[in-house]
């Protein structure tokens, strides 16, 4: 069996829908369609639709913090420049850090589960629809309020891990850190909104059959992430606060004078910092295995490992950040520890990439897609970024090369080798799926290459930019370090990388007016978000499938039959048990609402407002308070309770 | 590229146990980078082909195989690192050269320990240390995190406000070398640099008998005028000149500034025409340093110089 000839799941049995499929269309669309003019979309609850704008907005914020790089090589191209004053590269730096970090890669790679995970666990939309809503209006409006106040020469110029004392009351001046520690409260609000409503769609809205073990490995990936984001957020949300209390209120929670301790902040930042480049880097884990799984046309190879794999990086990944803090002094029993911690997070990813060199081995005739250059390309390029990382868990080896160009030689690796490469390979293989339209094959493969080409050329010699010595996030050096041609070649390759990414837009903008019309499925792959059309009707899946194994779709021999019994002039989604799925009972999902907005707007004000008078969180508090009231005012009549009355569904039930 | 600031280009003790656990380390992360590029490259042509015949238990076994080398290199590493640490402690010694280093936003102000306080070495930006004898270094910061980091001799350490912290090292070459702040401590991070000259005991000892000595009186009337500004106009208030009345505490001490080789914390070197430069107008060269414009004329500023020039 090929999967290309897989069937489809969809069934003709009369009894999926009385009316006929066509009628069972039409009312569907009816009642999931969103509605039209700007009022429509800016009320939009969509899964699809919002993670088309989380991932369209995210990667705006990707330019942006691109070209911010481009400004820093261009000043660090040679020796004592003067194309960006100290300030303004200050500046620049901490924008590029928290850019990328926080409205960026955490971002868009939780917009890529909303998209996908409803889709790949067959249900008709996501948990929570209304509050994935705000969150994304609270992503969009801390991003615009950090570029703003970047505009307005307030932006945040302490780094994108602002330390204290020195964006503390007394060194940092103006409000540049508290637009700095404001912008954290508004993306960890946002996260943590999308955490939970990945959570609950992938623990309670699995499609009957897919109990966790038949889970597709990205859906895992999403799992363990958001439960990452669950414990490591807080602690950020708790240490920037207590940095604008420290600010705002006179608090001393980072004053060594008054009792506090400036190390307290980076012990809280880096719990929450650590994990973070996990919570980056695992979703990428998730979308190799579908990129390799589909090309090699098998299986992942040691299922059970992978999610294992990943499981165990994301507790370990707790385990290992005073790592980042092996030149403050402390204790060295206590160092030792998280030498042992950050050197053993190497064994499960080890395996990982093990088991996808095995898979890729034992594949059936491999195809060589773009997708697959993108997820290839990690074996190469991450695989240096995770080795210099084992350099660096070693504490006489940190403190020499901590803070200097081999760190972000290291990190950019790791995160861009790690990270980036595959989610662009993602979007590449999703691309169909999203838009209905293939992505060029020639300019794919050309962007692929100088991508690959540029980043080594920028990222490599940063290597021995640390080793001779050279700190991080100086704005300038002396001609006689020696350090100019280094950095003019690092210089050249962020032009390549430019390049490189100017093609990958050309190629979307041109593939989304006259790309290959992309079928159902257009690359073979097994998972059910390729078991309805491309792109996916509002309502997802006309019949629901089931699955009866962990390919459903290359397994036709398993096929079960579809749900039925879910009404179709409501929103209704089946719920299901966690650990098996079976079926529960019928929940109606919430509908469009302008209550997401007013709400997240309300947020925003309330946020702002705090930062330039304490009085604002309480003036602020009203109008929140005010849309959190309209938004959950009762309905009326018979959708009073949103919940149907349980009615134990089961499989075999609903088809008799 | 100049050895100025290499890690690899060890002049002392603990820098090359480090350079040396570098290059270990090094080569077993280029053998194990090989090994999977080349495994997947093959694994690829395969893949393309199709015709691998291996089982899934024979794949498992070999990415048991696999996994349990990738252990055995990590412990490698460890032991490696371990090692090289324990190693670094045996530096410790009662009878070690103890220096005090504070940080400023953004210079560093260096003191020489001495039981008797008046025996005490003032200077800032340039350390001298004996070449072959431990140097425990205590660290200290007056506002924002720094961190103390001079590559040819040992890592770095940070000075946080409110903490002691120790960096222990030995230069076993004479010569000079450059270190740097490796926290980011704000605008001028960049240009927070220090000079490190290690020379043979008997020259450390004549430098350390010269500098704790007061400054010699001015000679010529145009530097006892030079002396008079800087005492009574604005220079004071921040800096020390020992054995006159200048005594400010928040600048560098400039009782010796003659003989150092840098001025402005690394930024240039110590000549009279940069000196001229700085003191007419210290915002231009390193912007938001705390010395304010001095608003002295040519002629005041041609005596300071003059006065400046003699403090040896």
């Amino acid at each position: 069996m090929t999967p290309a000839e897989a069937p489809r799941i969809v069934d003709n049995d009369p009894r999926l829908a009385p009316g006929g499929l066509d009628e069972e269309r039409r009312r569907l669309e009816h009642t999931w369609r969103s509605p039209s003019g700007l009022i429509g979309w800016l009320s939009e609850v969509d899964h699809k639709a919002i993670g088309r704008r989380f991932i369209v907005t995210a990667f705006a914020f990707f330019v942006l913090a691109g070209l911010l790089a481009a400004l820093m090589r261009i000043q660090l191209a040679r020796p004592d420049n003067t194309f960006l004053n100290p300030d303004l590269y200050n500046q620049v730096f901490t924008m590029h850090g928290t850019t990328m970090m926080f409205l960026f890669a955490v971002p868009v790679v939780l917009a890529m589960g909303v998209y996908f995970v409803p889709l790949m666990v067959g249900a008709r939309g996501i948990a929570l629809p209304r509050l994935l809503a705000y969150s994304y209006w609270m992503f969009l409006f801390g991003g615009l309020f950090l570029y703003v106040m970047f505009l307005a020469n307030v932006g945040p110029d302490n780094g994108w891990f602002s330390y204290p004392p020195l964006a503390g009351p007394e060194f940092g001046y103006g409000k540049r850190a508290d637009v700095w520690a404001q912008l954290i409260t508004f993306t960890e609000v946002s996260s943590l909104v999308v955490a939970t409503c990945l959570i609950c769609t992938i623990l309670k809205m699995r499609t009957p059959g897919m109990s966790l073990n038949r889970m597709p490995l990205f859906v895992w990936a999403m799992l363990v992430v958001s439960f990452m984001v669950m414990f490591a957020m807080p602690a950020v949300m708790i240490s920037s606060t207590c940095l604008i209390l420290d600010r705002l209120m006179s608090t001393h929670f980072f004053n060594q004078a008054e009792g506090g301790d400036p190390l307290l902040w980076q012990h809280l930042f880096w719990f929450f910092g650590h994990p973070e480049v996990y919570i980056i880097f695992v979703p990428a884990l998730g979308m190799m295995s579908e990129i390799i799984g589909t090309c090699s046309r098998r299986p992942v190879f040691g299922y059970l490992v992978m999610v294992l794999s990943m499981i165990a990086t994301a507790f370990i990944g707790f385990g290992v950040w005073v790592h980042h803090m092996f030149a403050t002094g402390l204790p060295q029993l206590g160092q030792s520890f998280f030498t042992a911690a950050s050197i053993m997070i190497v064994v499960p990813t080890s395996l990982q990439i093990f088991g996808w060199i095995a898979t890729v081995w034992t594949a059936r005739r491999l195809a060589i897609t773009v997708p697959f250059l993108y997820a290839a390309s990690f074996f190469f390029v991450f695989v240096i970024g995770g080795l210099s990382g084992v350099m660096l868990a070693s504490v006489p080896l940190d403190r020499q090369v901590h803070d200097t160009y081999f760190v972000v030689a290291h990190f950019h690796y790791v995160l861009i080798g790690g990270s980036t490469f595959p989610l662009l390979g993602a979007v590449v293989y999703w691309f169909p799926k999203m838009t209905g339209r293939m992505m060029g094959q020639w300019l794919g493969r050309l962007s692929f290459w100088l991508l690959f080409a540029g980043f080594n050329l920028t990222f490599f010699p940063m290597h021995l930019l640390g080793l001779y010595g050279m700190p991080r996030r100086v704005y300038t050096y002396p001609a006689s370090m020696g350090w100019g041609s280094m950095n003019l070649l690092a210089t050249i390759g962020a032009g390549v990388i430019f390049l490189s990414l100017l093609v990958f837009l050309v190629n979307v903008i041109t593939s989304l007016r006259a790309g290959a019309v992309a079928e159902s499925n257009p690359w073979g792959g097994s998972t059910l978000e390729w078991a309805t059309s491309s792109p996916p009707p509002p309502y997802n899946f006309l019949p629901q499938p089931t699955v009866a194994s962990r390919e459903p779709l290359w397994h036709p021999e398993l096929a079960s039959p579809p749900v039925v019994g879910l009404e179709s002039e409501k929103r209704q989604v089946l719920v299901t048990a966690v650990l098996d799925a079976e079926p529960d009972h019928r929940y109606k999902v919430p509908g469009p609402s302008l209550w997401p907005l007013a709400t997240a707007m309300a947020t925003t004000l309330m946020f702002i407002w705090s930062i330039f008078q304490a009085m604002g969180l309480v003036w602020g508090a009203i109008p929140t308070f005010v849309c959190l009231v309209g938004w959950f005012w009762p309905t009326r009549g018979k959708e009073r309770l949103a919940a149907s009355p349980p009615t134990r569904l089961t499989l075999r039930e609903s088809l008799s | 590229m100049p050895h100025l600031q290499s890690i690899i280009h060890p002049a002392g003790i603990q820098a090359a146990r480090v350079s040396h656990l570098w290059w270990v380390m090094f080569w077993i992360c280029a053998v194990v980078w090989a090994a999977v590029a080349v495994t997947a490259m093959v694994a690829i042509a395969r893949g393309r082909r199709g015709s691998s015949t291996a089982t899934d238990a024979q794949m498992a076994r070999s990415v048991t195989v696999a996994g349990g080398l990738s252990v055995a290199a990590l412990l490698g590493l460890l032991f490696q690192s371990i090692v090289t640490g324990r190693a670094l402690d045996t530096l410790r010694s009662p009878d070690a050269l103890r220096i005090q280093v504070t940080g400023n936003q953004w210079w560093w102000d260096v003191q020489y320990e001495h039981a008797v306080p008046s025996r005490r070495v003032t200077t800032a930006n340039e350390i001298h240390i004996p070449v072959g004898r431990a140097i425990r270094f205590d660290l200290l910061s007056t506002d924002v995190i720094h961190s103390l980091w001079i590559p040819s001799l040992q890592g770095k350490i940070d000075l946080v406000p409110g903490r002691l912290n120790e960096l222990w090292l030995r230069a076993d070459e004479p010569g000079i070398y450059r270190g740097q702040c490796a926290e980011y401590c704000g605008l001028q991070h960049a240009k927070m640099a220090l000079v490190v000259v290690a020379e043979p005991p008997d020259d450390f000892e004549r430098w350390l008998t010269a500098n704790r000595a007061p400054a010699s009186p001015p000679t010529t009337p145009e530097q006892q005028r030079g002396r008079d500004i800087f005492e009574r106009g604005p220079c004071a208030m921040c800096h020390t000149i020992a054995g006159t009345s200048a005594g400010g505490r928040s600048a560098p001490d400039l009782t010796h500034l003659g003989s150092r080789s840098t001025i402005g914390a690394g930024t240039l070197p110590n000549t009279k025409g940069y000196l001229a430069g700085w003191i007419a107008d210290p915002q231009h060269i390193k912007p938001g340093n705390r010395m304010p414009p001095t608003g002295l004329n040519g002629e005041e500023l041609q005596a300071v110089l003059a006065y400046l020039e003699t403090l040896k």
